[in-house]
Order: structure tokens, then C-alpha cells, then sequence
């Protein structure tokens, strides 16, 4: 009955506002999508499938989508087997300091993947600076490791381990503590319970964190683009960059059959996501308050120092390798005290034009962004909360789908949009707002997740209450529901800015002169040799998403639950 | 202050009806109590007065404005209604002090700062809040928190006050305390208050009239006595207060006096009018106990209330009766029981 009154009450000017903002978010977030579903299936102008069969059948076509099932299947197994074992480990067991952990294990998925790429190729092959300090560098001309399918998958697997650890997490802990209090009163030890009582009731989880990953790396630039290209190894994203890098706009309806191929099995994988969630809520029930902590007894030293190993490795190293480029005079002398030189520092981020303009543009986006997904989410999570329309519920299952689909997939959809403005002979392509209307539907669900999270823990009272002492739709906005979800907001704000801040698949793709980003300008020194600024330039990114990582974390308590995306 | 006027009345939520054919008036003035167990329908009422809910049909009218009808499909929404609302849960805004809270119905209307300094003080010590005005809504207990939320819908002199089960929060000793602090409040006012409440000791106290409300229906709006001592139907008889319900065997009418034979007794009852009567409602006010009653029963349960018992019997032919006792008796004794002038009533 709850929920049917909801539908009923208030005023009209909230329907009316609900329609507005909706109809404008659909089609800054839908409207994309569908513009390029029907590019595939049009062909000048008539419906045709003609040219989706030319391009499907092109060699080069089957076998970037070989390339990339392979990377992103081998890749998605690598994040399972890390991912899982870190999962079932801290919320499980009693391991010491697991929030330091977390965060640690957060750090991966935070880092642009560019920087993933251009951190672990500073640490292998012959002209590793920090190897060759150490004098255990390869000889000159033995090949990169890493410029291969292996590299791509290895790279990939540690990208997104992340993503496998906080579903699973988020699934462990909905395991009432008491299903598994009964495995052991009637007498299942230790691994047996975890085999026949909390595995069996984790797979879910497991199997929706398996296929969202699945869908993560197919989509997936930096890292393929990095380390694929130099090796001649195209993945579909990588060869839509290509084509459209190479021949310009000509190739707009052959790379929008590409994209659409992407977004096909991403579709599918996200689709099995929904499934496998969808099974988890059905048959727990219990108190979940306690969380777990079944002791490890005289292991968990080991396990602990095994763990802390693994984020070493995977975490501090790298970056060493980085530090150690950014801080020679050229790209292959090892570092000594007599070369070290801040230079590149210097060079990349006060002298450089390029830098200086790509620092303004991605703090300009990320920012604007942060600050317009604001004013949309508040009043549409608030209304979609109180007014469960049908059109409403639609848009609610449909709003991560930009965020979800690869960013190629995104990126062309917008080029066709927006590249001749109904009605008129203006274009947005090439300019920044392209960047910016891309962003916007990227990121929504980044912004709009939290704040409905802390909206559905709200008491519709309070707005009530202020409906009844006199108070517009405006005014209650302002005065009760911004200041009470105003931490849930400034959190999303932060994680649009953090994710916006260091983009590249959707910039790669829409980027002209004068609109580079960051992302972008690290792709294009790496590229063009220029490595010990690329690293020093990677290293500042670095420094800024930890900050604000920390920044979230220092304020995490006060945000209302699921709003702070790695403490579900 | 407002009277409130009904008619025709109804919601359905997704097909289900949830109020039918309400038609009413509450005078101005008045202390209703809307009383019904969960699901009667009592706080989507309360929601229509409010105008969280739009009536499904139907009209409602507040005062000299036509609050909403479903004919032209207006709808006043609740912040043009001028209506003060107390919820159960209190919904004070955590975010602002008490004095705030109390301020904002002010703020909207745009008073002065002195005006709105000078009510909000008014109202504070009105509720015994002086103390209080700079703390947060957190640091106070429920009860205070329930003066804060009844301060904040007078500050603005409603048309009419409407309280959610506000006392269903708070503990006992508590409740005691602020039945008195609502009643004073509305003698002090004179608004027209409705009170939803699923205690009917709660709506006793306090009301001047109670609608006892069941599946959608006002099933008897009356005076609580009138209510407890002359129910309408079987629903009202077994909700309000103790009683058993039973049929009546044979009714013959001798001059002004009305005779029934109940449960093989023959007994005097009264009713509300000529038509035809079919249950009396038996209450331990109607039942006496002596050695030489005409009905024969057993004890089943004893319950001691305070200085008396109540005794759940079971009669030969079954039937549960409640008696009243200062002296104590043991489970299986058998009793007699002698009834005098029940109420009766028609019932289909």
C-alpha cells in the first residue's frame, strides 16, 4: 500500500517536473544509444542490413573480435582468481586492518587503465629505468613482455579484480551470519562450510561480478591501446580507434557496426549480470548485522603477509617503476644520484602548452560534470522516489546502460548524434561540449546510484512535513532534501569527478586540437616517446585520485549505506 | 478554524478500494478520533484531509474552500492547504535546530524576522520547549521530540490539526503525559483537530467524537460513550471495549419494554429504535454473578486487573462471557450469572 500511496501523493508541479527532467535525461542518455542502433541497420538512408554484413564479415573485423573475447574472457579469469580470494578472505575470516586492505584493493579500479599500461611496461622489458637501475634489465632489443595478448590479458586481470571483490564482498556480507552459525553447531568445519554452505550461496554474486568484469574489459581501451597497438594486436575497441583515427568521419557508419557488435556482447553479459542478481535476493533472509569472522588461527600471519605481498606487487611496484622514469633525463638512462632530475616534472606540467591546456580542459569537464549531474540527479532520484510511474521504473532499469556499455560504443553514438544538430548546419563534434554531453550521460549513473541509495533511506515524512507546514516543491528541495542528502551527492560528485578526471575511451574517440584531456595527452607522449613525461605526468593523476579516494574515505561515515561504492 | 465536510468519499489504490462512500462532517472545533484497527482505512483518510492523497471520488471541503474533487479533478496540494500535521514518526528535519524546525512554517509564509522571533517563542513555551530551541532534533527524547513536531504545525495557526498515531512511539508513562498535553492543547486552541489512533483507551480520553472506521466504512461516528454503551453493529460492540456478542432467540414486545430470550434467558434489553433486534452485545457491566443466576457457567481464565478480577467464563452452551469481581475465583469454578438490560441491535 506504501508504495501506491507514494504514487499518489503531492502536487502537480512535481509530475510536471518529473516529465521534464526526464525527458531531458533520456535523451541526453538513451537518445545515443538509439541513434546509433539505427545507423547499423540503415544504409543511405533506407533500412538495410547490408552494411552490417559487409562489416562483419571483413577479416579484420573477426579478428578483433576474436582478439577481444580472448583478452577479455583470459583477463576476466585472472580478476576472478584474485579477486574471489581476496573477497572470501576479508569477509570471512579475521584478518587485522581489512579497511586498509579495501581501500588498497580499490586503488586498481580507480587508476586510469592507461596508466596501469604505462606503469607496468616501466618495470619490464630492456628499457626499464627502474631495472636497469637495479642492473637486471634485459638486454637491448630483447622484446617488451608486456606488447603482447599475454601482457593485455595480464593487465586486464589486475585492472578490474576490483569489480569480482566488491560483488562478491557486497554477496558474502548479505549471507546471514546465522546460516552459517547452523553449518557449525551441526558440525561443518572450517573449509567444508565455506565448500557446502556460503559457496553455493555466493554464486550468484559471483556470477554477476563475473559477467559485469566480462563486459569491463571488453570495453576496455587504455590498456589494449597501449600495449596492443606497438605489437600489431587490434581488439575491437583499438580498431575503432584506428578507423576513425586514420580515415576520419568517412568510416562513421562502418565503426558504428563495430560498435554495435561491442555493444551486443556487452549487452549480453550485463544481461546475465541482471539474472544472476536478481537470484541472490530471492532466498536470503536473516539478520546480517555481525559480519563474519571465522578464525584463521595460526595462518593468518602468512595469509596476511601473502596479501599484503600480492598488493605490493601489484600496487607499490609499478608505481616505483613509474617515480623511477619520471625522474630521469631521458627515456633508458638508469637513475643514480647524479642523473636524477625533476625535468620532466617541470617540463610536462609548467611548460608544456598542451599539459597546461589538457589540465584545464579534463578539470573543466570533470568538474562541470560533477556539478550538472548534481542539479539533474538531486530532484529526478527525488521524484523517481516518490512518483513510481511506469515511465519512471522504465528509465530506472535502463539509466546504467551508458555507463555500463563500453565508452567506444558511447563515443560513436554521440559522434552520430551530435555531428549535425537536427534543423540547423552547426556541429558539435570537434568541440568540447561533445566531451562534455558524452561525460554527462557517461557518468549518470555514477551520480544518480548514490544519491538514490540515500533518497530510499529518507523518510518521506520529512518532506511531508515541510509539504504541510506550506512549503513549493522548490523550496522543499532546497531546505529539506539537498542539506539531508547533500553527503550522498558530494560523494557521487567526487567519484564523477574521479572517474571523469582521468578519462580516455570516450576523449580518444572525440578529442580535436585544443579539447585534449589528460587521458588523451598521457596516450599521445607515451606514444610519441616522450615516456619520462608521460610518467611524471601519470604520477601527478595518481597523487590526485588517491587524495580524493582518501577524501572519500575520511568522510565515509557520515555517508548513509551504498553510498561510498566500496564500502556496500 | 474550520469545519470539515465529506461526501461520497472513496480511494482505491490499484483496484483495491481502500475508503468507500465516506460522507461526514466534523464541526469546527471538534476533537475527532479516527479509530480502526491496521488497515481500516483510518491514515488514508487522514491523507485525503491532508492532501497527500487525491480522493478517487468524491468531495472535500475545508472551511469555505473546496479542498479537493474528483468530478473536476482539483486537487489542492497540502501546501496551499494551511493544515498543521503531526506524523508518527515525529519527522522533525534533523538538519535544523528546534528552533528552526519550529521557524520554517514562518520562514514560508515570509513574516518578519520579529514576527516570526515573537511566534516561534510563543509557540516554544506553549509545548514547554524554551529550554530546548538551540538543541538538534537528535539530542532530544521522544517525547519532546513529539512537542517539537506539535509545536511546529501551530506555529502556523492551521485550519485544522491533523496527528497521525502520534503517540504510538513512545511508552506508556509517556503517553499519559502527553494525552494531556494534546487535549490542553486543543481547549487552549479550539482547532479542529483529527486524531488517527488504532488505542482506543487513547480515543476515549481524548475525543469528543469517534468514528469508528472498519474495511473502508465509517461503521459509527459517535460520542465515546454513545459508542461504548449503545454500538451499532457487531463490529463496533466487539471492537470497542470488552464484550461478547450474541444472538437473540425470541423478542416480544410489551408495551414500551422490550423482552428477549438470550442464550435460554429471558431478560430485558434495550435497543435504538421499533425495528427488529438480533444480537445483544454483552459487556461485565451487564453480567452479575450470584450463586442462583440463571445461566450456568464455568471459569475458564482468571485475569487480575487492579483491585478486581476479570473472569472469562464459558456458559453451557458455549458461549465466552466477561464478568467483573473484587472477589477472586479459581479456574473451573462454576458460577451463575444473572444479565441485566443488555443493548441490543440488528445485525445481518
Amino acid at each position: 500500500m506504501m508504495s501506491a500511496a507514494q504514487q499518489n501523493g503531492g502536487s502537480r508541479s512535481e509530475a510536471r517536473l518529473l516529465s521534464a527532467i526526464l525527458v531531458v535525461t533520456i535523451c541526453l542518455t538513451l537518445a545515443p544509444v538509439l541513434r546509433l542502433f539505427i545507423e547499423g541497420v540503415t544504409y543511405q538512408g533506407r533500412p538495410s542490413l547490408e552494411l552490417m554484413r559487409d562489416v562483419l564479415t571483413q577479416p579484420s573485423t573477426l579478428s578483433a573480435l576474436k582478439h577481444s573475447l580472448v583478452t577479455a574472457g583470459l583477463g576476466t579469469l585472472i580478476s576472478l582468481v584474485l579477486g574471489a580470494a581476496f573477497a572470501f578472505l576479508v569477509a570471512l575470516t579475521d584478518l587485522r586492518a581489512k579497511a586498509a586492505l579495501v581501500f588498497c584493493l580499490m586503488i586498481p579500479m580507480m587508476i586510469p587503465p592507461q596508466i596501469t599500461a604505462l606503469s607496468w611496461t616501466q618495470i619490464m622489458g630492456p628499457s626499464s629505468v627502474l631495472l636497469k637501475t637495479l642492473g637486471i634489465a634485459p638486454p637491448l632489443g630483447a622484446p617488451q613482455p608486456l606488447y603482447s595478448p599475454e601482457g593485455i590479458i595480464f593487465l586486464l586481470g589486475i585492472q578490474h579484480m576490483s569489480i569480482i571483490f566488491l560483488t562478491l564482498r557486497a554477496g558474502l556480507r548479505s549471507i546471514p551470519q546465522d546460516v552459517v552459525e547452523a553449518a557449525r553447531i551441526s558440525g561443518a568445519k572450517g573449509l567444508r562450510t565455506w565448500w557446502q554452505v556460503v559457496m553455493p550461496l555466493t554464486l550468484p554474486s559471483l556470477a554477476a561480478g563475473t559477467a559485469i568484469t566480462f563486459v569491463t574489459a571488453l570495453g576496455n581501451f587504455g590498456i589494449p591501446a597501449m600495449l596492443g597497438i606497438p605489437a600489431g594486436y587490434a581488439t575491437l575497441p583499438t580498431l575503432v580507434y584506428q578507423k576513425l583515427a586514420g580515415m576520419g568521419t568517412t568510416v562513421l557508419a562502418e565503426v558504428s557496426v563495430l560498435a554495435m557488435l561491442i555493444g551486443a556482447v556487452a549487452v549480453a553479459g550485463i544481461l546475465l549480470q541482471r539474472l544472476c542478481q536478481s537470484r541472490q535476493k530471492l532466498h536470503l533472509v536473516g539478520s546480517t548485522s555481525r559480519p563474519l569472522a571465522l578464525p584463521l588461527g595460526a595462518a593468518r600471519l602468512p595469509v596476511e603477509v601473502l596479501l599484503w605481498a600480492v598488493i605490493f606487487a601489484i600496487l607499490v611496484l609499478p608505481m616505483f617503476g613509474l617515480l623511477a622514469t619520471s625522474l630521469v633525463p631521458a627515456y633508458g638512462v638508469p637513475l643514480r644520484l647524479d642523473t636524477v632530475t625533476l625535468a620532466a616534472w617541470y617540463e610536462v606540467l609548467f611548460r608544456q602548452p598542451v599539459t597546461s591546456r589538457a589540465f584545464a580542459n579534463s578539470f573543466g569537464l570533470a568538474a562541470g560534470a560533477s556539478v550538472a549531474l548534481v542539479a539533474i540527479c538531486l530532484p529526478l532520484a527525488w521524484l523517481m522516489e516518490r512518483r513510481k510511474t511506469r515511465l519512471a521504473r522504465l528509465f530506472d532499469s535502463l539509466l546504467d546502460l551508458p555507463y555500463a556499455l563500453p565508452g567506444v560504443v558511447l563515443s560513436i553514438a554521440m559522434i552520430l548524434l551530435l555531428i549535425k544538430l537536427p534543423f540547423t548546419e552547426a556541429t558539435l563534434y570537434g568541440t568540447i561540449w561533445i566531451i562534455f554531453l558524452a561525460y554527462l550521460a557517461r557518468f549518470f549513473a555514477v551520480m544518480f546510484r548514490p544519491v538514490q541509495a540515500s533518497l530510499k533511506q529518507f523518510d518521506p515524512a520529512l518532506d511531508e512535513a515541510a509539504q504541510s507546514v506550506g512549503a513549493s516543491l522548490y523550496r522543499r528541495l532546497r531546505d529539506v532534501i539537498l542539506p539531508l542528502s547533500a553527503p550522498a551527492a558530494a560523494a557521487g560528485a567526487i567519484l564523477v569527478f574521479l572517474t571523469a578526471f582521468n578519462e580516455l575511451t570516450v576523449s580518444a574517440l572525440l578529442w580535436s586540437s585544443g579539447t585534449e584531456t589528460l587521458g588523451v595527452v598521457i596516450f599521445n607522449l607515451d606514444d610519441s616517446g616522450e615516456t619520462s613525461m608521460a610518467s611524471a605526468l601519470a604520477m601527478t593523476i595518481v597523487f590526485v585520485v588517491v587524495v580524493l579516494m582518501a577524501l572519500i574515505q575520511l568522510f565515509s561515515r557520515r555517508f548513509p549505506k551504498g553510498v561510498v561504492p566500496w564500502q556496500t | 478554524m474550520a469545519d470539515i465536510d465529506l461526501s461520497s468519499v472513496s480511494k482505491t489504490f490499484a483496484g483495491t478500494p481502500a475508503l468507500e462512500d465516506i460522507t461526514t462532517r466534523f464541526d469546527d472545533g471538534e476533537f475527532i478520533a479516527l479509530l480502526g484497527p491496521s488497515g481500516c482505512g483510518k491514515t488514508t483518510l487522514l491523507r485525503i484531509l491532508a492532501g497527500f492523497e487525491e480522493p478517487s471520488s468524491g468531495r472535500l471541503r475545508i472551511g469555505t474552500r473546496e479542498m479537493a474533487n474528483a468530478e473536476t479533478g482539483a486537487n489542492l496540494p497540502p501546501e496551499e492547504r494551511n493544515i498543521g500535521f503531526v506524523f508518527q514518526s515525529y519527522a522533525l528535519w534533523p538538519h535544523m535546530s528546534v528552533r528552526r524546525n519550529v521557524s520554517y512554517p514562518l520562514e514560508i509564509r515570509r513574516f518578519s524576522k520579529a514576527e516570526t522571533a515573537r511566534h516561534t517563542a510563543a509557540a516554544l513555551a506553549s509545548t514547554g520547549l524554551e529550554n530546548y530551541a538551540d538543541r538538534m532534533p537528535s539530542d532530544l527524547s521522544g517525547g519532546q521530540r513529539q512537542r517539537v513536531a506539535l509545536a511546529r504545525c501551530l506555529v502556523s495557526d492551521p485550519c485544522a490539526v491533523l496527528l497521525d498515531e502520534p503517540l504510538a512511539n513512545l511508552d506508556v508513562a509517556l503517553r499519559a503525559t502527553m494525552q494531556g498535553v494534546f487535549t490542553d492543547f486543543h481547549k487552549r486552541t479550539g482547532a479542529t483537530m483529527v486524531y488517527v489512533t488504532h488505542d482506543q483507551a487513547e480515543a476515549m480520553a481524548m475525543a469528543d467524537r469517534i468514528a469508528v472506521m472498519d474495511q473502508g466504512r465509517i461503521q459509527q461516528f459517535d460520542t465515546p460513550q454513545t459508542l461504548y454503551e449503545r454500538p451499532r453493529n457487531r463490529f463496533v460492540a466487539e471492537f470497542v471495549g470488552r464484550g461478547t456478542v450474541v444472538p437473540i432467540q425470541e423478542v416480544t414486545q410489551a408495551g414500551n419494554a422490550q423482552q428477549a430470550r438470550i442464550l435460554g434467558a429471558r431478560v430485558a434489553v434495550q435497543s435504538a429504535r421499533e425495528a427488529p433486534v438480533s444480537h445483544v452485545c454483552l459487556r461485565p457491566e451487564n453480567l452479575t454473578i450470584s450463586e442462583h443466576g440463571d445461566l450456568r457457567s464455568k471459569v475458564a481464565r482468571v485475569t487480575y486487573m487492579g483491585g478486581k478480577y476479570l473472569l472469562e467464563t464459558v456458559t453451557d452452551c458455549g458461549a465466552r462471557l466477561f464478568a467483573e469481581t473484587r472477589a477472586r475465583f479459581e479456574v473451573g469454578a462454576q458460577l451463575g450469572l444473572t444479565i441485566t438490560t443488555p443493548w441490543a441491535f440488528s445485525e445481518d
